[in-house]
């Protein structure tokens, strides 16, 4: 039995618990994480079902959609009117994407427990967390461009609510508030495009939209268009260049939210999406040129930047950004297998990988990795973890990293764009370099710092066992027909196969990458900081990740304020002075209202005697009766 | 023979006090005399016509029989209004009858 029908659920769990915990939260305390994870399992479990389902019978997407409302004239748009869906499908991508995002959630949830356990903001925690795991499900499963892009904003609030969850630290406020304003720019070009969509193909339904295309209903340049919009509103979401400015900041957030949105999902959202309409982008050659080169550029932007940071969630974070981009280059060169199943295995590794540092921060109190060093020892569990994500990320070989990495490159190889593929070759060596220097700089070498670790509660532990496993072997799923099953929903991306030394070479360059970090700071990290070579010009540049910050700085947001003080005394002195000008018109003509009611009975009747005088000789002087 | 325009222009000027009583007198009692000479005008009035109008008729002079009797109990509760007026106040000055207005 097929249980394709029951997946408007999944979404429907989070959302039931979200309004439990902001009814009764308070009254919960602690056991509020019990009903959240009560409530994501449910989830989990019915969307793994349905995953293992949609695997394992290769046959039509499911589609349910009922009629929410109808808006204009049936003489436009689509006979009868434009009608606007709600619904939910079940397809190989959304199938997918359930299993993923609820897998994460899961051990988000678990993981929190211990994380924020004596936080007495608790339960509004798990609430945002069920809220956020509410709009990221029912962005996936949505069967139109209007649903999700409700969606798109619900996942985009909920992160801005994570982000400022310490709103009483001033940089987390901030923080919040710049990813919100961020994603919000790159929204706008999103609904740009959705909207132009809709102007030209009448309806939302992704199904409409791809026979418009492949009918030629729409013109290429529109198709372009379009097509660059809402990869706009994708960058701004996943976090690419030059949008990629909120992510790293985002970190503000506790970490789990870290591992969940800021690196599993909703920063893959945009991927999705771009994944999603691929029938639309690759129909036009433009708009995927742009979707790889952004995606090559913010691969290898990020990881550059990686290499100099010293905070170790910021490391992680503009690891994130470069993976992103790594996903975009593959969907870009019409790598849909190698970006869909990158985001696949990504998301594993990467919330490992957070979900590890933020054990290492719960136990040592700081997030800079110069202060830890030589704290393995004492957090075996977490160092074993955090070694297997990095090896994984690093695309050493039989990890999931390795398989999805080396399809990415083989789709770069593919699309015939040299430099590209040379880009990527590249990144991956420097993905390679900067995990393991987090790596060696956290768990290696000495203690360098008086603190003293030790293994987190068992609540923290077992996700992160559990997230190993899956990044251990999230990778071997290519060869149980992976490729062939995710295409099998008509997008028309064929199986990429490049030569084997591709292959090779990418086993070489995550191999030399590592060597590299073991030489630098593997051996002897305490010798290599303690020679402190004085900051040449690129460090600086890159430590200042590219000063893309101040460049936004100067260029937008101080020349935005100078017209927001500007405006504000436009605000001052001419509208209220307007506003200032009716009200005291209106207060005179009240005083002399007032003055006429005197009191005086005779005073009354004068007037009343005058106007009818008025009247009469009026009348009079028209004459009287004609 | 007295013309009709005669007893209008009484009726007028009668009138026509009343109204400068009413309106400027400071004494309650003499507006309330004042009223009496307005309706008494318009009594002037109602008989004139009834004798010299279009369609003279008794009509009128009847109509200014009730006239008069309303004026009287008019004329009776306004004093008794008045006295009660005085007992509370002690003044009838029409000038202080402003309670309304504080």
């Amino acid at each position: 039995m097929y249980m394709y029908n029951l997946a408007w659920i999944v979404p429907l769990l989070p959302l039931i618990s979200f309004v439990l915990l902001v009814a009764f939260g308070n009254r919960l305390k602690e056991r509020a994480a019990y009903l959240g994870i009560f409530f994501i399992l449910g989830s989990f479990v019915l969307s793994t079902i349905i995953f293992t389902q949609k695997y394992l019978q290769k046959g039509e997407d499911y589609l349910f959609t009922f009629r929410w409302f109808r808006a204009g004239d049936s003489d436009y748009g689509i006979a009868g009117g434009s009608i606007f869906n709600l619904g939910f499908e079940v397809t190989e991508l959304n199938a997918l994407m359930l299993f993923v995002v609820t897998a994460i959630s899961l051990a988000v949830f678990v993981y929190s427990i211990g994380y924020m356990r004596g936080d007495e903001r608790l339960p509004v925690f798990y609430s945002y967390l069920s809220l956020f795991a509410f709009s990221m499900l029912g962005l996936v499963i949505s069967p139109n461009l209007f649903q999700a892009f409700i969606c798109w904003e619900l996942v985009g609030a909920t992160s801005f609510l994570l982000i400022g969850f310490y709103f009483y630290k001033e940089s987390a406020k901030v923080a919040a508030k710049k990813a919100f304003l961020v994603t919000r720019l790159a929204d706008l070009g999103i609904l740009i495009g959705i909207l132009l969509l809709f102007w030209q193909v009448g309806s939302f339904e992704y199904r409409d939209i791809f026979a418009a295309v492949e009918g030629g209903a729409l013109a290429p340049w529109f198709i372009t268009l379009t097509a660059i919009l809402i990869f706009i509103g994708a960058a701004g979401k996943s976090g690419q260049f030059p949008f990629h400015v909120w992510l790293p900041d985002a970190m503000e957030g506790p970490t789990p939210v870290s591992a969940l949105i800021h690196a599993a999902t909703m920063v893959a959202a945009g991927v999705y999406l771009v994944a999603r309409l691929f029938p639309l982008f690759a129909a036009s050659t433009v708009a995927l040129l742009v979707v790889a080169i952004v995606g090559a550029f913010t691969a290898i932007f990020a990881a550059t930047i990686a290499l100099t940071q010293n905070d170790i969630k910021r490391v992680l974070a503009y690891s994130t950004v470069s993976q992103l981009g790594y996903m975009m280059l593959a969907l870009g060169s019409l790598g849909y297998i190698a970006g869909v199943f990158h985001l696949f295995t990504h998301a594993f590794f990467k919330a490992l990988l957070f979900l590890a540092a933020g054990s290492v921060i719960h136990a040592v109190g700081t997030q800079n990795i110069k202060e830890m060093g030589g704290i393995g020892s004492q957090m075996k569990l977490t160092r074993a973890v955090f070694l297997i994500g990095a090896l994984a990320i690093s695309g050493f070989p039989l990890l999931s990293g390795f398989f999805s990495k080396d399809q990415i490159l083989m789709a770069a190889y593919g699309s015939g764009n040299t430099f590209l593929f040379w880009m990527s070759l590249l990144t991956a060596v420097l993905t390679a370099f900067y995990m393991f220097r987090l790596y060696f700089l956290t768990f290696g070498g000495k203690v360098r710092t008086a603190i003293s670790a030790h293994e987190s509660p068992r609540s923290m532990t077992i996700p992160m066992a559990v997230l190993a496993f899956f990044a251990v072997f999230a990778g071997y799923i290519e060869f149980f027909g992976f490729g062939e099953w995710i295409t099998a929903g008509g997008t028309i991306a064929q199986e990429i196969s490049g030569p084997v030394w591709i292959m090779i070479g990418s086993i070489a360059v995550a191999l030399l990458g590592i060597g590299l970090a073991w030489y630098v700071y593997g051996r002897d990290a305490d010798a290599t900081l303690a020679k402190a070579p004085k900051p040449a010009p690129l460090y600086k540049l890159l430590y200042n990740k590219y000063y893309v910050d101040e460049l936004y700085d100067t260029a937008i947001v101080k020349p935005y304020t100078l017209f927001g003080k500007f405006l504000i005394l436009f605000d001052k002195y001419v509208i209220e002075g307007m506003v200032q000008l009716a009200v005291h018109i209106s207060v005179g003509l009240g005083r002399f209202g007032a003055r006429l009611q005197s009191g005086q009975i005779q005073a009354y009747m004068l007037v009343t005697v005058l106007g009818i005088a008025t009247l009469l000789i009026s009348l009079a002087v028209r004459g009287l009766f004609n | 023979m007295v013309p009709l325009s005669a007893y209008l222009a009484v009726a007028a000027i009668l009138f026509t006090i009343g109204v400068f009583g009413v309106l400027f007198k400071r004494n309650s009692i003499i507006v309330l005399l004042s009223i009496e000479l307005m309706l008494n005008a318009a009594n002037i009035n109602l008989v004139a016509f009834s004798k010299f109008g279009i369609y003279p008729d008794t009509a009128g002079q009847i109509f200014s029989l009730f006239v008069i009797a309303v004026a009287a109990v008019e004329a009776a509760v306004g004093l008794a209004i008045l006295i009660l007026y005085f007992r509370n106040r002690g003044t009838i000055n029409i000038n202080e009858m402003d309670i309304m207005k504080r």
